[in-house]
């Protein structure tokens, strides 16, 4: 009997008081565990997963950097010497300029198109009504069931001068010539949104599930209009999951290499696409560890930069 | 003449009838609950009045005019969700100010009413907290007072006090009927808590399975139940079985050898009788007899089980010093006439 009270008040406890003091003292460890040594247990059954993540990640990643700081010459390969030159010629080259900016330029496409497309796609899925919306989501999540070369290619078909957009384009009359998707960033942009698209979806669902079921429905009954509620009060709370979205889509879209290298083929080159012909045609593996790793940075400071902004301007949805 | 009136309203989902030709009438100023268990159709109701659900049949007027024509954003009705609801974005002021600008009241008015209002639910200082940062209580005053800040002509509390714990729930009772009384909104609670709605209306509609049980103001509710439900419902209450004979001009209702004048309109047969466990009192003859079976101690009150040949009974007895029955007593317990309510038919098949 007197264990249902003593519960009941923890319970009320946990819902009512949110404070910052009491989350903390709830989360600290009970104090009959001994405090003064921690024990080395969860430390060793972490370790083959430590062990794997240093074998497979950070060694060859620190091969890469150290690479990056070899020489290479056409006559006798790589050259045991330390320097920078790699970085100073990629630094002093428009043309390597050209494609670190184009890589940027198409994730950043392909990032906003797939927040433009996705939000209001894991919107409209959440409103439907099963089975449909199982249905829907499978369709949005196809594109990550399929190969990537093949689902490339299937795009290459339609893209073509002759191919179906073209021939669909022309026959209504909308264009009267045939708009080169091939080989050009508008192609390359297309086919990494549909790619992409599914990542931004499942994050703005996952942060659509937190939102409580009522709260259009209270800003409906206090006047606004169905457009201002999404606006004024979904669009912010959704924020965060735009935000995750946005950071797997971009870092995605910046080092993909299949659909730029079918899509874009050898003219149009990207980082990945130009680091991968550094390696395997000029086997000049120094100035492509360099292009690796300058894309590795370049993603993890514009990404990170990001964060921070978003994060500032809506401190109050990430907490 | 009647402010909110609901006409033979009716709600279906699927096979399922939800609510099932519900009419009501309310009044100017009125603070009226909707009571029932889960699935009683309560919810369903004000979802209908607050225009998220489409009614499959019946009318809804207010103040004359028929509202179902009009969208949920254009009823100018106040609401007040169980979860609050509140805008996890916005300050308490911002949440508070929201429907004010949805309205477009200039900014210098809107900081006012806002002002105006947080006071109005204690929550003065408060303004630019963000609601996570609040107790469940200060979060359901947010929510109170962003529904009361639009002056809506009704004001919709569905289970508003479910999440605040027992203390907390009595505070906010006495402070929502403080705020009725100052405000004079028309109320409409939707509740689960019998103790809830009796403490706060003005009059209670009881409802069951879609249906209403009863309409009364509570005491009236709680004294004189319609039916087996409405007693049951409203706290707790004894279900005897007993048989109704006319006995000349009056009837009669037998209970275990015991006979009591019947003052409820019943045929003659099977009757239920129905009588609140503190009118329950032990005397000395012409009662039911019984057995003591447990007696508890509850502090201002004794909790007694009587096992009596017409089912188990409750009896409540004030802790006013009076000798009292021991367990395993024999006893014999009565009630007056005019504390029991008497219905036809056998306990248990309602």
């Amino acid at each position: 009997m007197t264990a249902v009270p003593s519960d009941d008040s923890r319970r009320y406890d946990m819902t009512t008081d949110t404070s910052p003091a009491s989350t903390v003292a709830a989360s600290a460890p009970p104090a009959s565990a001994p405090a003064d040594r921690p024990s080395p247990v969860p430390y060793l059954l972490s370790l083959p997963a430590l062990a794997l993540f240093a074998v497979l990640l950070l060694v060859p990643l620190a091969m890469t950097a150290l690479l990056s700081l070899n020489g290479f010459s056409f006559y006798t390969g790589i050259q045991d010497v330390w320097s920078l030159s790699n970085y100073i010629e990629i630094a002093s080259d428009s043309y390597f300029h050209e494609v670190f900016l184009r890589t940027f330029r198409i994730a950043f496409l392909v990032t906003l198109l797939a927040a433009v497309l996705g939000a209001p796609e894991a919107y409209i899925l959440r409103r439907m009504n099963s089975p449909w919306r199982g249905i829907c989501l499978l369709i949005v999540l196809g594109p990550l069931l399929i190969s990537v070369v093949s689902r490339t290619l299937g795009w290459a078909l339609l893209f073509g001068s002759t191919g179906l957009i073209n021939q669909a384009l022309l026959a209504v009359g909308l264009i009267a010539t045939p708009i080169e998707f091939m080989y050009t960033e508008t192609g390359v942009v297309i086919a990494l949104t549909h790619v992409l698209v599914p990542f931004m979806v499942l994050s703005v669902w996952a942060s659509l599930q937190r939102l409580d079921p009522q709260i259009e429905n209270a800003a409906l009954s206090l006047g606004a209009k169905p457009f201002t509620v999404l606006r004024r009060v979904v669009l912010p709370q959704v924020i965060p999951g735009i935000l995750s979205g946005s950071i797997i889509v971009f870092a995605l879209a910046a080092s993909a290499f299949a659909t730029p290298a079918i899509i874009g083929g050898r003219r149009l080159k990207v980082a990945a696409t130009l680091a991968y012909d550094e390696f395997l045609n000029t086997l000049n593996w120094p100035l492509g560890a360099a292009i690796a790793i300058l894309l590795l940075v370049a993603n993890v400071v514009i990404i990170v930069g990001c964060n921070r902004l978003i994060e500032r301007r809506y401190k109050q949805v990430f907490e | 003449m009647a402010y909110l009136v609901l006409d033979t309203l009716t709600k279906r989902f699927g096979p399922w009838l939800a609510v099932d030709g519900l009419s009501l009438t309310v009044e100017k100023g009125e603070l009226i609950s909707l009571l029932g268990p889960s699935g009683c159709g309560k919810t369903t109701t004000l979802q209908m009045i607050a225009g998220f659900l489409d009614p499959t049949a019946g009318r809804i007027t207010l103040d004359g005019a028929d509202l179902l024509v009009k969208k949920p954003n254009e009823r100018g009705l106040g609401i007040v969700f169980q979860s609050y609801a509140l805008f996890p974005h916005m300050t308490a002021a911002e949440n508070v100010a929201f429907g004010l600008e949805m309205r477009g009241v200039p900014r210098a008015d809107r900081d006012r009413m806002v002002t105006e209002t947080l006071k109005l639910v204690g929550l003065g200082a408060f303004g630019d907290r963000y609601p996570r940062r609040m107790s469940g209580g200060q979060q359901q005053r947010v929510a109170l007072a962003r529904a009361l800040v639009i002056k809506p002509n009704l004001l919709l509390l569905d289970e508003p006090l479910s999440n605040l714990d027992a203390k907390m729930r009595e505070e906010m009772q006495i402070e929502l009927r403080r705020i009725q009384r100052t405000v004079g909104t028309t109320m409409i609670l939707v509740t689960h808590d019998q103790a809830e709605a009796m403490a706060l209306s003005d009059r209670v509609v009881v409802m069951n399975k879609g249906k209403v049980e009863q309409v009364a103001a509570p005491q009236e509710a709680y004294d004189r139940p319609a039916s087996a439900f409405v007693a049951n419902f409203l706290g707790r209450t004894n279900l005897l079985q007993g048989t109704v004979r006319q006995d000349g001009g009056a009837r009669r209702i037998d209970v275990a050898g015991a006979v009591w004048p019947v003052v409820d309109a019943v045929p003659p047969g099977p009757g239920v009788m129905t009588v609140r466990p503190e009118k329950v009192s032990f005397v000395a003859d012409a009662g039911v007899p019984g057995l003591v079976q447990a007696r508890v101690f509850q502090g201002t009150q004794w909790l007694f089980e009587v096992e009596t040949p017409a089912g188990p009974m409750m009896v409540i007895r004030q802790n006013d010093g009076q000798v009292l029955p021991q367990e395993n007593e024999r006893v014999m317990v009565g009630w007056r006439p005019e504390d029991m309510r008497v219905m036809a038919g056998q306990v248990g098949a309602s």
